[in-house]
């Protein structure tokens, strides 16, 4: 049972950050997320930071990243997200393995 | 004000855990793939417990994860939990006045263990009953307990798998984050948000690698999304 001091440092940085966007709601005034363009600018928040999050990995590892990241993302449109995943590691793997 | 006699507590716990669990039961797959993921960087089980019990929201620890360096670099992860967890303020500005009920230090340990599927219970409970504390408490005690508990046990289970590499294993968490970006499908300007970020970020990659891209092309989707013409604000 071993615990790094930078790991745990790390893991409260990350609640550090967390409780405070969780509490932040509290004192949120709700005029602040009534302009138009705050709200857009919120809420895009999430999917902006996880596309910029994958697209290196998408766009500039190599083919069968790309084509396994557009079988997921179509899979992603009808599919549970467990299935999602099943799907994406799968394709991966065999593209690569045909890949070489 | 209600004259309707109150349920007590225990019902409205067992309630809360009820409406929780198919939730409770669909995450267990990613919470042993979290766990496997973060055995594979290194991570004890101890270490998994602390941080799925402390931070509990798994998108931010995929990505954490994702990101994770040895030495881990706190400020790399730290900012990363910030920017994906910015929406629970946006979740906690809504639910926050659905829960008058509470006692002011209730609310804030609601608050603390606001995650997305204990949010959308209590958004829709609060939409057709009084949202109490203890079916609050059903609600988040049910799913932190089940996170904690399967995260942790991915560790062992996921020590035991070998190179994740070799099955595609280290692709779940782009295949991950493609669902969870799927799922903000129907949020306003979400093509053009997601593709000014990706392009930002694999063009800042090229330039700068490492962390900085991810802030550069949230930054950027994020500009996008606030200075498109808010077209149709009326129907929104």
């Amino acid at each position: 049972m071993s615990l790094d001091p930078a790991t745990l440092t790390a893991i409260l940085a990350m609640a550090a950050a967390t409780i405070f966007t969780r509490l932040a709601g509290l004192v949120m005034p709700a005029s602040a997320l009534r302009h138009p363009r705050a709200r857009a600018a919120f809420e895009a928040v999430p999917a902006a930071v996880l596309a910029a999050l994958i697209a290196p990995t998408v766009l500039a590892t190599g083919w069968p990243e790309t084509v396994a990241a557009l079988l997921t993302a179509v899979a992603a449109l009808r599919l549970p997200l467990i299935a999602v995943v099943a799907i994406g590691v799968v394709a991966a793997a065999l593209l690569r393995a045909v890949a070489g | 004000m209600t004259v309707s006699p109150e349920p007590s507590p225990w019902h409205e716990a067992r309630a809360g855990a009820l409406a929780i669990l198919p939730a409770a039961v669909a995450v267990v797959p990613f919470a042993l793939l979290l766990g496997a993921l973060a055995a594979e960087k290194g991570l004890s089980p101890l270490e998994v417990a602390l941080m799925s019990g402390l931070v509990f929201a798994g998108g931010s620890q995929f990505v954490a994860l994702d990101l994770w360096t040895t030495p881990a670099a706190w400020l790399t992860l730290g900012s990363a939990a910030l920017l994906v967890n910015l929406r629970h303020i946006l979740m906690g500005a809504s639910i926050t006045p659905k829960m008058e009920g509470f006692h002011p230090l209730g609310r804030v340990l609601a608050l603390l263990l606001l995650a997305d599927e204990i949010w959308a219970m209590a958004e829709r409970r609060a939409a057709v009953a009084r949202l109490t504390p203890a079916f609050y408490a059903g609600l988040a005690g049910l799913l932190y307990v089940n996170w904690v508990a399967f995260t942790t046990a991915g560790v062992v289970v996921g020590a035991r798998l070998g190179d994740p590499a070799a099955y595609g294993f280290d692709f779940a968490f782009t295949a991950i984050f493609i669902g969870l970006i799927a799922g903000f499908r129907h949020t306003r300007g979400f093509l053009p948000t997601i593709v000014a970020a990706g392009l930002a970020a694999v063009a800042t990659q090229a330039v700068l690698p490492g962390p900085v891209s991810i802030a550069v092309g949230a930054a950027a989707g994020v500009a996008v999304a606030a200075l498109l013409p808010a077209r149709r604000e009326a129907a929104a």
